[in-house]
């Protein structure tokens, strides 16, 4: 993010070809080349990838290393989700399914705050726990990696104590899909998911342009020693940075479990692949290029089914990844070291 | 039990235990000589056993197999049938090695030259890929339904009832083999850059080693002996399928035996392998909880956090390397601050 500054004005950027990519896209789908649903979809489910590569990038780029047990945060955050649906909330009465168009009632509302908020707690305490003290020996990067590693195993161990090994659903109600055109059939639950990313992503945009922790979380990202001379603490901006990061994570979770309508224990493990490729398309630190490494993800795997087995989709992130890997490792958005 | 239920069973043990002490072997290359992160460990076992699988099995008979195209039939053509001893064996163990170690090398060649976390993320992409490969392609390898009557090495020597203790010898023999030579390499001067590198690769680098290039060997010469741990896995359980390659028992739990026995030393990788497959095993036999799978997955996991945060060094620890002109005493003095 620093860079921005002082750089020479160039004509053409990877703003420029993310744009032109994008048109493209939409000439093919409404030309019939590609189908116009699968573009949609690929736009939703890049949304969900979205949530949890934003919060990925932003912990890569101040802590220095990669986060492995983010795809468990996201497992751990959707259970969360089905013990208060499926369990706290009937018990306290707070019990409803097909809320309007949707499967779900206003019940999930209410319990993606409460999960955000443990899921926070949770992080900041792994932070004191673990990491914090690593830290303070200055290991390097790879080993923190592999505390979270580590981290991952023991979190999916703990949601097979708590729930087993199974799939498990959200109280639902089969509702009918949205009928639009060019043959597009979406669930309305999809519209939910959607919107409520956009207002998050701007939530976030707000939060680290407008106010002082989010500007300090910049600082710190570009240069951790900068920061601490002009007196932030960057402790605190780690705490911080953990619970965006986790609530983000939290909240992709339970999206995803309505998203796919089940969840089950390998999920987060399953999609961290996709968060990784995400983050590295946009660039490291920078969580509008996850966005957009998101979007083109979620894209360019759902239209690939159109050709290619849909089991295969986990794998289209991984052959994005080793493409970007090959032309561009820095991201798009990203200088040249 | 009786004495020779008890043998069998501890045999048995000693097999897999053998088997995992290999890997741990070529991830205390990639790791603890180089300090390459590799999280993907299932995907070379499995390119490993579906080589040696593929290669030895019978082609096959199309009212046993649908879909199933292919079978090496290298048994009938390097057997006991025309050579009088069971060569194949070796040739299978090196063509899983080969396997491993040209996936290595592509991998390699592109990540190794970037961020050291790049590595990890693209391991994960080759467990994911390898996995879906053979989960989907039928014709290769039959997709979910698995490979089997995979030959036993030797196996008209001894009565099938005692075939274990044979092949227990195979496996330590296998693993002495292996760890006398990665001893040796690693002594040598071409193992010395390797730690150089993995402690400051700044340093290395201005002193003329040819960074890259070190660690693509390292990353090939971890991942050909993973192949060959696949391979001795392979022709043990004389089946394969996709699901026998889930990431814990094929990554996770030699990462907690590499992290407990002590990275940096091949003794240690061999006994972590030892102790934690002893643990895992022997925990089944415990009361309520306690011999919960799940509960077991969630300890590996903390095993491995446990190990970095309190015991870096493992049980056995690196031994400290000094040039033979340094007098021991020297060292000790020198290591005082």
């Amino acid at each position: 993010m620093t860079e921005r500054y002082n750089r020479p004005p160039r004509r053409w950027g990877a703003g420029h070809g993310v744009l032109a990519a994008f048109l493209v896209v939409l000439v093919l789908a409404f030309s019939s080349v590609i189908k116009m649903e699968l573009v949609v979809n690929g736009l939703f489910l890049g949304m969900i990838i979205a949530l949890g590569a934003i919060g990925l990038s932003l912990l890569y780029g101040i802590l220095k290393f990669a986060h492995i047990a983010h795809g468990d945060f996201m497992t751990l955050g959707a259970y969360t989700g089905f013990f208060l649906l499926g369990n706290l909330f009937p018990r306290l009465g707070l019990e409803a399914e097909g809320f309007g168009p949707f499967t779900f009632g206003y019940p999930l509302l209410l319990a993606i705050p409460l999960v955000g908020a443990t899921m926070a707690g949770l992080a900041i305490a792994l932070d004191v726990g673990v990491y914090r003290r690593l830290r303070s020996r200055r290991v390097s990067p790879v080993v923190l990696a592999m505390a979270s590693l580590g981290l991952a195993i023991a979190l999916r161990g703990l949601v097979q104590i708590i729930w087993g090994g199974g799939t498990e659903q959200y109280p639902r109600l089969s509702k009918p899909f949205y009928q639009l055109p060019m043959g597009v059939r979406i669930p309305p639950d999809h519209v939910f998911i959607g919107a409520l990313v956009l207002v998050l992503v701007l939530g976030l945009y707000l939060y680290l342009t407008r106010t002082k922790m989010g500007k300090a979380m910049r600082a710190t990202s570009d240069n951790m020693d900068l920061a601490r001379v002009s007196g932030i603490s960057t402790e605190r901006v780690i705490w911080w940075t953990w619970a965006v990061g986790a609530i983000l994570a939290a909240t992709a979770g339970v999206l995803l479990a309505v998203f796919q309508a089940q969840l089950f224990p390998i999920m987060g493990w399953r999609f961290l692949l996709s968060l990784f490729a995400a983050v590295i398309l946009g660039g490291i630190g920078n969580p509008y290029g996850a966005l957009v490494g998101a979007l083109m993800i979620g894209v360019t795997a759902e239209v690939s089914t159109e050709w290619i087995n849909p089991t295969y989709k986990p794998a289209i992130a991984f052959l994005i990844l080793i493409f970007m890997l090959l032309v561009r490792p820095q991201g798009i958005f990203g200088e040249k070291a | 039990m009786d004495f020779a239920g008890t043998a069998s069973y501890l045999s048995g043990f000693a097999i897999l235990a053998g088997i995992y002490a290999v890997f741990a072997l070529g991830l205390n290359v990639h790791w603890g000589y180089t300090g390459l992160f590799n999280i993907g460990i299932a995907g070379f076992f499995a390119l490993g056993a579906y080589t040696t699988a593929l290669l030895t099995t019978a082609s096959p008979d199309p009212a046993l197999f649908e879909d199933f195209k292919f079978g090496g039939n290298l048994v009938e053509n390097l057997g006991p049938a025309n050579l009088g001893v069971d060569l194949w064996f070796l040739v299978a163990l090196l063509a899983a090695g080969a396997v491993c170690g040209l996936v290595a090398l592509a991998i390699g060649f592109i990540t190794l030259r970037l961020r050291d976390d790049y590595l990890a993320i693209a391991t994960l992409g080759i467990a994911e890929g390898v996995r879906l490969v053979f989960l989907n392609e039928k014709w290769l390898a039959n997709g979910s339904k698995g490979l089997y009557r995979i030959p036993k090495f030797l196996g008209d020597v001894i009565s099938p009832k005692n075939y274990d203790y044979l092949y227990l010898v195979v496996v330590l023999v296998v693993l002495a083999i292996l760890y006398v030579s990665v001893e040796r390499v690693l002594r040598s001067p071409w193992g010395r850059a390797l730690k150089a590198i993995r402690e400051d690769e700044m340093s290395a680098a201005a002193s003329g080693k040819n960074v890259f290039a070190f660690k693509l060997q390292s990353f090939v010469m971890g991942a050909v002996i993973m192949g060959f741990g696949g391979a001795l896995y392979a022709h043990n359980i004389r089946f394969v399928d996709p699901r026998t390659f889930d990431p814990l028992l094929a990554t996770f739990v030699i990462w907690a035996m590499l992290m407990v026995g002590g990275s940096g030393n091949n003794l240690g990788a061999i006994l972590g392998a030892f102790v934690v497959w002893g643990i895992w095993t022997g925990t089944q036999f415990l009361p309520g909880f306690l011999s919960d799978p799940n509960f077991r997955f969630f300890m590996v996991g903390f095993l491995v956090v446990a190990a970095i945060l309190l015991r870096p060094e493992g049980i056995l620890g690196e031994r400290r390397v000094t040039s033979r002109p340094v007098p021991a005493d020297a060292e000790a003095a020198a290591a005082e601050p």
